[in-house]
């Protein structure tokens, strides 16, 4: 399934990830999956929330940069081999993986946050 | 010792005389010659017999950096491109270099006052000189090695970037002498240290230039090395190195009126000061042919001081420089401009996203770096297309400006914004 992802920019200092996320906190915003991607000066913030659109806004906001983009995500089974066999479809359709993160939630377990340069395609594949 | 001394000790009427019959040849040439400089004083209502004596310069045009820029690459010739033996270029204001053009005649008086310069120093032709300046379209390299072979001293042409192989040749060659930038020296002296090689070099005098440099790194090279550093002055527009340089006396800069007429203007009303007080240099190239400049703008403030010299020479002397009178950095011997930088993110990004420039001296090396805001129109949720940007803006940096540059990405917001005339750079080298 195709979701909405959030990304937000943030400097590779103490304080920045406790000043991103007190900005959700106070817009209302639930976060249910999130990866957090660092380089030696910068981070990238990646979040799957309840409302995107609003949780962008209210970062806008505050000043921060950020952006909306589309993610795939694909719940997980809990059995060996399970993710291993959807990475190798997704191979094997000649899918370029950019990122992924796993997120947990309480309804079925565990699901997958997938980056590919071809997310259509990676949906059909795993759906 | 003085190298040219009928020159350089002319009395000041002598002088001023030469001056005044020099400066009214070149007029003419670049009246008859040249069509920016014949319509500048058309403009003026100036005609080269209305320049007679060396006082009537205040009736000419002024010359700028954006002139040269705009005049890229042959509009500034006063000769047929068939005299033309040699081009150099520096890096102009935003991407077109800016080309200078010389005769042979030109590469010759290049050379006697690099000679002039050097003699000043105490290099004679018994001397082993390292160049250590880039060769190349910066005329550092070509130069300091065109005056040190005048010289009839030995010269080995190192260029820059080998500093293993500089030492290795400075102890073998029994080196006694060396032209470099300055924070260049104070790097070889470093390592010389670190090696505990200092007592095997013969090194004995050093003629530095193309960056400021303050008394306090001199003290350093001259402490470190066991030698004499000597200031050499120059820019590219006018000649190269050997504009002016400083004797053992060590009151200022001499510079070869003969060859360059000095004069200090105020920056804002281009109305001249009087001897002594402090404005930004203009020069006239009296004797240039190939591309001669007619008062043109260094930029540099300074004052210059006319009283006969303890040395011996007459030739005026530049003070100490307190600036300039744009926003032109030198960093790593090259002249940066924020406006280059500028024009680097323009052609990345579309747009100029706010940025700041922070240059300081660590390890007596300059470091450059650019600090750009990210915008949402080139935020990415992959990192590698973040990186990517980064490394094309550092590139975009070394292709226009001509060095490299660190470049960081920040949060909005995190760099200062000001009202109207927004501050882009920190210098926290403290060189003035």
């Amino acid at each position: 399934m195709i979701i909405k992802q959030l990304s937000i920019f943030l400097e590779n200092r103490p304080g920045t990830l406790n000043e991103a996320l007190a900005i959700l906190k106070g817009a209302g915003i639930n976060i249910s999956a999130l990866s957090l991607a660092d380089t030696s000066e910068f981070g990238l913030l990646r979040l799957i929330v309840d409302d995107p659109e609003k949780a962008k806004a209210a970062i806008r906001q505050a000043g921060y940069t950020s952006s909306v983009n589309e993610v795939v995500s694909m719940e997980l089974k809990q059995e060996v081999g399970y993710l291993s066999g959807i990475i190798k479809k997704i191979s094997e359709a000649g899918i370029n993986v950019e990122y992924m993160y796993a997120s947990s939630n309480s309804a079925s377990g565990a699901s997958m946050i997938i980056k590919t340069d071809d997310l259509e395609k990676t949906s059909k594949v795993v759906g | 010792m003085i190298w040219n001394e009928t020159k350089e000790c002319m009395s000041r009427d002598e002088i001023s005389n030469l001056q005044g019959k020099r400066l009214h040849a070149l007029v003419s040439r670049v009246y008859h010659n040249v069509e920016f400089y014949r319509k500048k004083m058309q403009e003026l209502g100036v005609e080269p017999g209305d320049i007679q004596t060396i006082e009537d310069i205040e009736k000419l045009p002024f010359t700028t950096y954006e002139d040269l820029r705009n005049a890229y690459p042959y509009g500034l010739l006063a000769v047929p491109k068939s005299e033309i033996v040699r081009v150099q270029a520096s890096s102009g204001t935003t991407g077109k270099p800016k080309l200078l053009c010389y005769t042979r005649h030109d590469i010759d008086i290049w050379s006697e006052c690099v000679a002039r310069a050097m003699t000043m120093a105490g290099i004679t032709k018994n001397d082993i000189i390292q160049v250590g300046y880039g060769y190349g379209l910066f005329t550092g390299g070509l130069g300091a090695h065109y005056g040190a072979e005048n010289l009839g001293a030995v010269v080995i042409p190192m260029s820059t970037g080998n500093t293993k192989k500089l030492i290795d040749m400075m102890i073998d060659c029994e080196v006694t002498a060396i032209a470099c930038t300055p924070s260049y020296l104070l790097h070889v002296a470093e390592t010389l240290e670190q090696q505990g090689l200092v007592d095997k070099i013969k090194l004995k005098t050093a003629i530095c230039g193309a960056e400021p440099w303050t008394d306090e790194m001199r003290k350093q090279i001259e402490k470190r090395l066991n030698i004499k550093a000597f200031d050499i002055y120059g820019l590219t527009e006018i000649m190269g190195p050997g504009v002016a340089c400083d004797c053992e006396c060590r009151k200022g800069l001499h510079i070869y009126e003969d060859h360059f007429f000095p004069e200090i203007i105020d920056p804002d009303t281009l109305k001249s000061r009087a001897h002594g007080e402090l404005g930004e240099l203009c020069i006239t190239t009296l004797t240039k042919e190939g591309m001669p400049l007619l008062r043109y703008r260094t930029r540099d403030l300074t004052s210059l001081e006319y009283e006969k010299c303890g040395c011996g020479r007459t030739m005026a002397r530049i003070q100490r420089f307190k600036g300039r009178s744009d926003d032109m950095l030198v960093i790593r011997g090259v002249n940066v401009f924020p406006s280059q930088v500028e024009h680097a993110l323009l052609t990345v990004a579309g747009t100029t996203p706010n940025y700041f420039i922070t240059v300081d001296r660590v390890n007596n090396n300059d470091t450059f770096d650019v600090a750009i805001e990210v915008e949402e129109r080139f935020f990415s949720d992959e990192i590698k297309k973040l990186e990517k940007l980064r490394s094309d803006v550092e590139d975009a940096i070394h292709q226009v400006v001509g060095i490299k540059a660190k470049v960081k990405l920040v949060e909005p917001n995190a760099l200062p914004h000001s009202e109207g005339k927004t501050k882009h750079v920190e210098d926290r080298r403290k060189l003035i």
